[in-house]
Parts: C-alpha cells; structure tokens; sequence
C-alpha cells in the first residue's frame, strides 16, 4: 500500500475539517471505551492475564526461528504448505501463483490487515481474480474503494446515510424503498449478495489472529462467521499471516484469547473463533482441498533485537487507537498507510522507514492512555520516543525546532543565564499582559496563539522572587 | 493542617539548625512553567511544605526537568540537564515538585537516561526514588489527612496524564481538596482524557492540540463549576488559554493554590483588574 505517512499534518488537517467525519468518530468513544472497561471490570485477573500475555510473548520472540519451523513441520504433517516471503511482492506473488494454478476467478476474503499490508486486492485485480471482501466493515470500504480506517472496525469512518448511498448506487438490483438505516438493515442486504460469492468462489483467503506451532492450525476471531465461510466453501484456503503471530499451543492461544476480544470491541469472547488445521481429510464431510500459509517478513525480524522487539507483541485488538485522543481527532487515514494510531506509530515507521513516517512517532502527547490499556504492556509512548531519538539523531527532525532547542538547552545548563532570560521574559510578557490577564497574540509562538490565549505570567519569576524573601529574612535559605 | 507523620526514611538526621529534628529536608523543584509564568504556585507549594513540617530549600541552581529535549530525541542534552537536576537535589532527603510530570520525569526517566554509565545512574535512581509529585508526597508520605484552607464554590478536577498513570496521582488530590472548607467537587467526564497539551506537541500539531483542548473546554464548561484545577501548570496554560479564547467564565488554578489558601491572586489568564469583584 502507498503511503502518505509523509502528508500527515495535510491529511489531519481535511481530517479535522471533515463534519461527516468526525460525526462518525464519535462512535470510538461510545462503543469500544465503555464496552472494554465494562468486560475487564468483570475479570478480577485480567492484570494478571495481561502479563501473561506479556510473557507468552516475549518467550515467542526470543525463540522465533524454533516455533515457526514447528509451525512449518506440523502444517506440512497436516498437508498443507507453508510459505516464506519476505517481501510483499514475494507474498502477493505467491497468492496470485495458487489463484492461477486453481484458475481462480473470484476469491472471497475473511478480513486481513496484512492483505492490506501487501496491496494484494490491488494485485489481484490487475492480474484478472476478483477479490470479494465478506467482513461486512471491508466490504463497504472495498465498495467505496478506500483503505481500512481502523484495524478492527475498517469503516468506522463511514456514517450509516454514507453506506445507504453506497449499496443504492453499488447494488443495481437493490429495491429503492428497501430500508437501510440499521446496522441489521446492511448486514441482511450485504449478506444476500455474499451467499452466492462464497459459492462461487475458487479460493478463500484470511488473515490469522494466531498461527499455532504445536499443532500447524490457524485462528481467526470474527463476529459475522464470514472467515468461516471463506475458509471452508474456497476449494483452497490461503492464510496470510506475519511471522510474529506465532504462539507454541493451544493453550496460549487460549490465555491471549480472553485477552483479546475484551481488548478490542469488549466481548468476554468474539462470537465465532475458527482454527483452520491443514486441508479436507478423506472423512471430512466439507473444507478446503489446499490450505497454504502465506507467511509475511516484510521488516519484521529485522525488530528483533531492536528497541522496537516489544512491538512484535502487538496482537491487533486496537484498544491503544480506541483510546488514544489523537486517533479520535483525526481518524485513521490521516495515519496515512495501513496501521493508524500508537500502534501504528510504532509500526508504521518500523516497516516503511521513519524517514517516510517521521511524523507518526511525534504526533502523540504521550498521554500514555494507550499504554495503560494495551493487553500485551507494549510500551509505546517509549518507542514513540525511540523513534524520536533516531530522527534527531538522524538530523531529520525540523531545522526549526532543532535551532530552538539547541538554544534552549545551552541557555538550560547555565542557571544564570536562565535566571536573568527567564526574567526578561517573565517581566516582558507580564508587562504586555497585565491589562487582560493573557495574550491573544504571540510572536514566534503563532502554535499557540493560534487556536487559544497565552496566560500572562505573573511578572516576575519565583526564583527573584524567592531570592527577595530569603534576603528579607535574613539570607536564610 | 493536621499533624504529618513522620517520613517513612530518614535516613540522615537534618542538619539545617533551625529545623526541628524530625523535619525532612526537601528540595523544591519549582519547574520552569512555574517559576516563569505564575509563581504563586511555588509560593503555595512551600507553604504546603511548611506547614507539614518539612524544611524546604530551594537550590539555585535548577533550572528545567529537560523533557522538552528528553521528548524531542535529544538524549544528549537531556543527560546534562538530568546531570544538573541530580546534583543540585541528590543531598536532600526528598524533592518535590508541583507537577505530576516533571515529577514524573525524574522518577520514572532519569535511570534510563543513564542506562551506560552505571555511577551516574545509581546517582539518579537514588534521586529518582526520593521525588515526589505534590499532593501524593502530602498524602502518601506525609500521611496528611486535612489542609487548613477555605474556598466557597464549585470546583471540578483535570488529572494531568503524566501524574495519573506514570505516579498514580488521582486519589491524593481528592482527598486534600474534600478537607477544603466551602469547597464542593463536581467529577469532570473524561478527566483521564489528555487536554491536549503534550509539551511541544501543542506548537507542532497545533490543529489537533486544538481539537482536544476544544473538547475538554466544552466539557469543563459542562460540569457548572466555576474552577478547574489540576496539578500541572503545562495542562493549566493549555486549559485556561483555550477557555478564555471560547469566552468562557471558568476560573483556572493550580490545586496547590486552593490546598494552600492562595486564591487572592488573580486566576491563571485573568487580569489583576477583576481581582476585587470576583474574586472575593
């Protein structure tokens, strides 16, 4: 996917000036805050799963290479096939190969951010295989050819009287006095026009909450059961997964589980959890004749070892972009590539360079509110900060602030200095505020004046001040 | 004020002459938002101090916290302002500061910056451990259980983010404000919600700072008090300067001031001029 992480300043800007848009983020703070904290209030040991969590995962991290071939062995033992990619060229190739060799002409797909990761719905167009979102929030971005928003809730962005329209235009058939106004109303009209698709379709691909290496399955979380029919009506199933999605059993899958649906939209479970494990066998009634994992790279190991390792713990629940005021304000796109909010923060410069999303890393106040939700403890205003650090490093931070806190810091580490250029600015601004009580304009400081009022500072600083009264009593200090 | 406990370490017996045995010796980190802009708040924090029984110094040679380079990536600046902070505080017995984040700082940052040179980093976490955020020192170390303060009105309360979640200041300064008499608090929705302030951040993405601090704006003006307090005069600026650009008549203060009897001054973006009819 093309980024424009580059124009994020441009792309919050539209962002903010958008009335439908930011209509329809009012539903971030309504839903997924008040669901999450409702559903975790109601787990006594849900700190204790969190760290759990935590640990499963950097056990994984620290033995990557062991757990994935463990995952390749067992999927092979099942009889399916795993694939290496490194790039999402690799990725998309290889799909495209199995489309062709099935000679596919639609496929349907189970929602997958790393699908978005490797443009693949482009891809397949191009080379003649139609692919057919079926996550109810993918199909209506795919019908209004944009990106996902949000990592869970791919259409947040769209209010209802957006998606009424589009289905009236998209859908020919569509009978002009049908209602669509309720969630229900689109689901039941979405759902008539998918059947067929599923059906119809030569090959399903998902993405995959979890890639099980004691038993080569994979999992999807969904609350429509469309990856369910997707994986099993496609006569191949193809996962496409990154490698950090690997857990070692079962049983850590399960623990990271409960973790996760009440993280992201505060279900105590989602309502369908599906493990795929390898392709129709002779007895079974139904499934899949192939069944391939698409395993991505992409930049990803290249974290190991990194300030950035703690990322890979990411298990994509978006509670860190469902509570961070930042993504409320100007929603996902402005993100400007497939992961928005702290995660994305993180991530994005991570796998496309921080010279392309160098402002991702900085547009944050480090408020901490995504740290302080995140089930996996991923420190990310830290690595927000890492990233900072590079880019100074780096000299690409601003020539402006750069000029201006190297001033700053010379002036910071000589108290003297400080004292008297604190005291001409505390008496000069106290001076040209003193009739209102603050300023309305500010030279240099247009960031701030701009959209609020500087106090005026009380005129003198409280070290002079402080300095007066320890004279007045006598030089004690 | 009630009568303070005794600080849980002591390690050295004090030894300014005109303090009681007992009274820790604590350094008062002004902060630079404070020490430039409004004052009062350090005034009002001494007082706090003192009348708890701690012997205040303020060192002269403290300047800023270094967050503004420490949250631009300069890490090498950050180091030698941290090195001037430690210096200046690490022979007291505790440092305090009105402010949850430059607090925060200190306590939760200053180790790491440290993390290749192991001398320099024992200093810091030996300063880092003994620094306080205000009301959680007069709470939780103090043990301060009433302040001796007065203030008719309604008030309503911002939790800072970095006193919130980095040093869990949230229930300190309820407790400190319910022993004000004639004072009342009305719980602001989305008090945990940043206001959109962020240091820098602010100047950088001034359009979206915008957006947040309109938000919280519009909130406090909700609530019907007639103050906001919090405990961070970065938040406090960001705050007062957007109510008084939407017209807004709500007062603005640091709670130091209020915990401290202070609020004869004018509040935070207000003229000296309106002091007589308002305020009293």
């Amino acid at each position: 996917m093309q980024s424009t992480s580059r124009n994020f300043k441009d792309n919050a800007h539209k962002a903010l000036n958008d009335a439908t848009l930011q209509r329809a983020l009012l539903n971030v703070k309504s839903g997924f805050q008040e669901n999450r904290a409702r559903t975790v209030a109601g787990l006594p040991e849900f700190e204790r799963l969190r760290d759990a969590g935590r640990d499963i995962k950097n056990h994984v991290l620290a033995n990557l290479d062991f757990y994935l071939e463990r995952f390749e062995e067992n999927v092979t033992a099942n009889g399916g096939h795993v694939h290496w990619c490194r790039t999402p060229a690799e990725a998309r190739e290889k799909i495209l190969e199995i489309c062709k060799r099935r000679e596919a002409k639609t496929v349907t797909k189970g929602k997958s951010m790393v699908a978005e990761e490797i443009g693949l719905n482009d891809y397949l167009e191009e080379n003649g295989v139609e692919p057919i979102e079926t996550d109810l929030g993918e199909y209506i971005i795919q019908l209004r050819h944009e990106p996902p928003s949000h990592i869970i809730a791919p259409a947040i962005h769209v209010t209802r009287e957006q998606i009424a329209v589009d289905f009236r235009r998209e859908h020919s058939d569509l009978d002009p006095n049908r209602r669509l106004e309720e969630p229900r109303d689109f689901t039941d009209e979405a759902r008539a026009k998918l059947r067929d698709k599923y059906f119809a379709a030569d090959v399903g691909i998902t993405g995959a909450n979890f890639l099980i290496a004691e038993t080569g399955s994979t999992v999807i979380v969904t609350n429509e059961g469309n990856g369910d029919m997707t994986q099993l009506l496609g006569k191949a199933h193809v996962v496409i997964a990154s490698l950090e999605k690997i857990v070692p059993t079962l049983e850590d899958a399960s623990t990271i589980l409960r973790l996760l649906a009440r993280s992201a939209t505060g279900q105590e479970m989602s309502v369908y959890t599906s493990f795929s494990t390898g392709p129709r066998r002779s007895e079974d009634r139904d499934g899949p004749e192939e069944f391939h994992v698409v395993l991505l790279d992409n930049g990803r190991s290249a974290m190991l070892g990194t300030e950035f390792q703690d990322m890979l713990r990411c298990i994509r629940c978006a509670a860190c972009m469902n509570h961070c005021p930042v993504y409320e304000a100007v929603g996902g796109h402005a993100y400007g590539w497939v992961y928005p909010g702290p995660m994305g923060s993180v991530l994005t410069p991570s796998l496309i360079g921080v010279e392309e999303a160098g402002h991702l890393p900085n547009a944050s106040t480090f408020c901490g509110r995504c740290e302080s939700v995140c089930p996996m403890r991923i420190p990310l205003p830290k690595m927000m900060r890492h990233y900072r650090q590079r880019e100074f490093e780096k000299g690409l931070s601003p020539q402006k602030a750069r000029a201006g806190l190297s001033v700053w810091s010379y002036v910071a580490t000589r108290p003297k200095l400080y004292r008297l250029a604190t005291r001409l600015a505390s008496g000069l601004l106290g001076r040209l505020g003193k009739v209102k009580g603050r300023l309305t304009t500010l030279p240099l400081a247009g960031g701030w004046t701009s959209v609020r009022d500087m106090p005026a500072p009380e005129g003198k600083t409280f070290h002079d001040l402080y300095r007066d009264r320890q004279a007045a009593k006598g030089g004690r200090e | 004020m009630a009568h303070p406990q005794p600080p849980e370490s002591d390690p050295q017996s004090p030894s300014a002459p005109t303090a009681p045995a007992k009274s820790p010796r604590v350094g008062l980190f002004v902060t630079c938002l404070v020490d430039m802009f409004r004052p009062s708040i350090g005034f009002a924090t001494l007082k706090l101090l003192e009348d708890a029984g701690c012997t205040v110094v303020v060192p002269a040679a403290q300047t800023c916290c270094g967050q503004p380079a420490f949250n631009s990536g300069d890490n090498k600046d950050t180091r030698a302002i941290a090195t001037q902070v430690i210096e200046a505080f690490e022979g007291l017995d505790y440092v305090v500061a009105p402010s949850g984040s430059c607090a925060g700082m200190i306590r939760e940052h200053y180790p790491e910056l440290f993390a290749d040179d192991p001398a320099m980093a024992q200093r810091a976490q030996h300063v880092a451990k003994r620094t306080y955020e205000l009301t959680s020192f007069l709470v939780d170390v103090l043990g301060v259980t009433k302040v001796d303060a007065a203030m008719a009105g309604t008030v309503t309360y911002h939790d800072s983010c970095s006193g919130l979640r980095e040093l869990e200041v949230k229930v300190q300064p309820r407790r400190l404000l319910a022993g004000v008499s004639g004072l009342s608090l009305t719980e602001l929705p989305g008090a945990e919600v940043c206001c959109g302030f962020g240091g820098t951040f602010c100047v950088k993405y001034p359009e979206i700072s915008d957006k947040m601090v309109t938000n919280k704006a519009e909130e406090i003006v909700a609530t019907g008090a007639d103050t906001l307090l919090a405990g961070d005069l970065g938040c406090l600026l960001n705050m007062a300067g957007k109510l008084k650009r939407l017209g807004a008549e709500t007062k603005v203060r640091h709670v130091a001031e209020v915990l401290a009897g202070m609020t004869d001054t004018p509040a935070i973006g207000d003229p000296a001029a309106s002091l007589p009819n308002k305020e009293r």
